[in-house]
């Protein structure tokens, strides 16, 4: 594996939101690297802070949420030690968001040229005609036919892929180094997902950016990403090389999430395996692992405290009490005492 | 977008048709007889039928119906059955009266709620926002007229420093400063009572834009809030409070009823009022369908300020 530099790391990351009289941990304690060039998948289901953690790193959350860390290193910077109006200058520049549902994300009384050329005066400091010209540019680039009488066109006239695709050339226009795309397929159709997906790959090693991939499509992340980060009750559970954490997942919850994707072997009908239970609830959580009240190898020592990560290897860690071979010896023991 | 329009107006017609069939109906469905303001109980009952016949009261409803409608064609509201004086002389009169009382008023309202609404929307739950959200509950619960007392008795009778009643002093010629004293107490008056409702759809208006996703991703392309309050937010909020402008088009003739009548101001509300009570029936009639009619075409006006604004719309045709 070939040592490349950090682009992102972030260490010791806590956000919690106050609503009315409660406060929900929606991050605790999260420890994650972006390299140079690669693409991070953040995996998890709804609720389990995968979306707030980026979006803490971006510092765009709503006025309620607080968000701490030790470190959020970018490149050389401390975004930490930054002022909002530093922050702001790295957002969309070098730091680049996509969204989950591209019908929402445009200012319906804009039109798409307005969208683009904004954020290229902004950041690129262009003068109208130039950020015009470089806004056909940006639209030819994500694939959308005759740029510059789309320009012109507002975003009701466009389809979701399009729209998608308007983002995605709105973030890409000022050439990011990292680009944030949170669940960008979700609200397309399959077809248009794959083209969507394709795209972003495409460009990543055009421009040589990194991704940070979040989905809880375990089937989307497969064939995309680098490095696969698994996330649970606001909490990293796993992380590791895509190959290790599909072929040697060595924390339950890693496990029992790809026991549920389906498996498209002819002939063979295998019932899906659900996690039984429901995300946890933020609110209150108890100290221990969060995924405790699902999982099958609870001991008393896991809801007390939050276990260690075990490392691996250099990449993959995960954060159990039990080893993945321990939790093997386990299942081991549970077939032949079925027998 | 002209063929919308023609349509919208197209439509209009028959619903002015409609409301004036339904104010005649009202009216001759009232507990009351028109005839009894024009005689006394010592009359004989031939002069009755006399004059009731001299009004045309004798013919059927129709018949009375399209008599009506013709004359208001024509420009004749009819007469009043107490004064005898011409209605359309005496709206000519009054209407621009009003106008002059309610237009400046409103605008300043208008304007004022834009702002304050705006500035409370985007600091909601602030201080700023608290401010003036309080003042538009504490304004909405207000009545006018009480505010309007208020301010006669503070101004007008404590300090004496502005009159109050009228349009111009009697017996003194009239000059600017003296019109602007008169006017001054009715206008903040009611700038007061157009603000509250105003500003709480401008708040509202904001806030809904401030929580739509594009303001989010604004902001994550570094927008400044400075940008996604005046380049995107502010577009999004003027949108449907255009449609407002065009829905206070009938307020021109009867927004200030209460006010004007607290203040004597010579315009449709005073008027209005003594026709009601003197069930002076062709005067009722002729300022309910002239201000059902203003309704219309300011929905109307509505419309095609709103089709000139939104891109969406623009294109359904």
């Amino acid at each position: 594996m070939e040592q490349s530099t950090k682009l992102l790391e972030v260490k010791n990351l806590n956000t919690t939101f106050q609503i009315q009289k409660n406060i929900v941990k929606a991050v605790r304690g999260v420890d994650i690297h972006v390299k140079k060039g690669e693409i991070l998948a953040v995996v998890g289901e709804s609720g389990s802070g995968k979306s707030v953690l980026m979006k803490s790193i971006m510092g765009i959350l709503p006025e309620n949420a607080q968000v701490t860390a030790d470190l959020i290193q970018f490149e050389e910077n401390d975004l930490k030690t930054f002022s909002k109006e530093q922050q702001r200058k790295i957002r969309g520049k070098e730091i680049a968001m996509i969204f989950q549902d591209p019908m929402t994300a445009l200012n319906p009384l804009k039109t798409i040229g307005q969208h683009l050329c904004e954020v290229l005066k902004r950041h690129q400091g262009l003068k109208k005609a130039d950020a015009l010209k470089e806004a056909v540019n940006a639209l030819s680039k994500v694939g959308i036919p005759s740029p510059e009488s789309r320009l012109k066109q507002y975003p009701h006239e466009f389809s979701g892929g399009m729209r998608q695709r308007v983002l995605i050339a709105m973030a890409l226009c000022c050439h990011p180094k990292l680009l944030i795309a949170d669940e960008p397929t979700t609200a397309l159709d399959v077809t248009i997902q794959a083209q969507i997906l394709e795209l972003l790959q495409e460009l990543q090693e055009k421009e040589h950016m990194s991704i940070v991939l979040i989905t809880h499509d375990l089937g989307v992340v497969a064939s995309l990403s680098n490095r696969i980060a698994v996330m649970y009750g606001g909490r990293v559970m796993e992380e590791g090389v895509t190959d290790e954490i599909f072929y040697h997942p060595q924390h339950p919850y890693t496990r029992a999430l790809l026991h549920a994707i389906p498996k498209p072997v002819t002939g063979v009908k295998e019932r899906l395996e659900p996690i039984p239970g429901m995300a946890p609830s933020l609110l209150n959580p108890f100290p221990g692992c969060p995924f405790a009240d699902r999982c099958n190898y609870t001991t008393d020592a896991c809801r007390e405290k939050m276990p260690e990560y075990h490392t691996y290897s250099d990449t993959q860690r995960a954060m159990c009490v039990f080893t993945g071979e321990e939790l093997d010896k386990k299942d081991g023991k549970e077939k032949q005492n079925d027998k | 977008m002209t063929k919308y329009i023609l349509k919208r107006i197209l439509t209009a017609i028959p619903m002015i048709l409609i409301i004036t069939i339904i104010c005649f109906t009202l009216i001759h469905m009232a507990p009351y007889d028109a005839v009894d303001s024009m005689t006394s109980p010592k009359m004989s009952q031939e002069t009755i039928d006399l004059i009731r016949a001299k009004y045309g009261y004798d013919k059927p409803l129709y018949v009375q119906y399209i008599r009506w409608i013709e004359g208001m064609l024509g420009g004749n509201f009819g007469y009043s059955i107490v004064t005898h004086q011409n209605i359309a002389d005496d709206l000519a009169v009054r209407i621009p009266n009003t106008i002059k009382l309610i237009l400046p008023a409103y605008l300043t309202a208008y304007i004022l709620s834009i702002i304050l609404g705006l500035v409370a929307g985007s600091h909601k739950n602030k201080w700023q926002d608290k401010l003036i959200d309080g003042f538009a509950s504490i304004g909405i619960a207000t009545p006018t007229f009480w505010i309007a007392m208020l301010f006669i008795y503070l101004f007008g009778y404590k300090l004496k420093v502005l009159p109050i009643l009228g349009m111009h002093t009697i017996g003194l010629e009239s000059s600017f400063a003296d019109y602007m004293k008169h006017f001054i107490m009715p206008y903040i008056v009611l700038v007061i009572g157009f603000l509250p409702d105003s500003i709480r759809y401008v708040r509202s208006s904001t806030i809904t834009q401030y929580s739509e996703d594009y303001v989010m991703v604004q902001t994550a392309f570094g927008a400044s809030k400075r940008e996604i309050m005046f380049k995107h937010v502010c577009k999004n909020v003027l949108l449907p409070i255009i449609t407002k402008l065009g829905m206070a088009l009938p307020m021109l003739v009867t927004g200030a009823i209460i006010t004007e009548t607290i203040f004597g101001w010579p315009g449709i509300g005073p008027y209005f009022i003594k026709a009601i009570q003197g069930m002076d029936y062709p005067i009722v009639m002729a300022i309910l369908v002239l201000s059902s009619t203003l309704v219309i075409l300011g929905n109307l006006l509505s419309d095609i300020l709103y089709c000139i604004t939104d891109p969406r719309i623009r294109e359904m045709g």
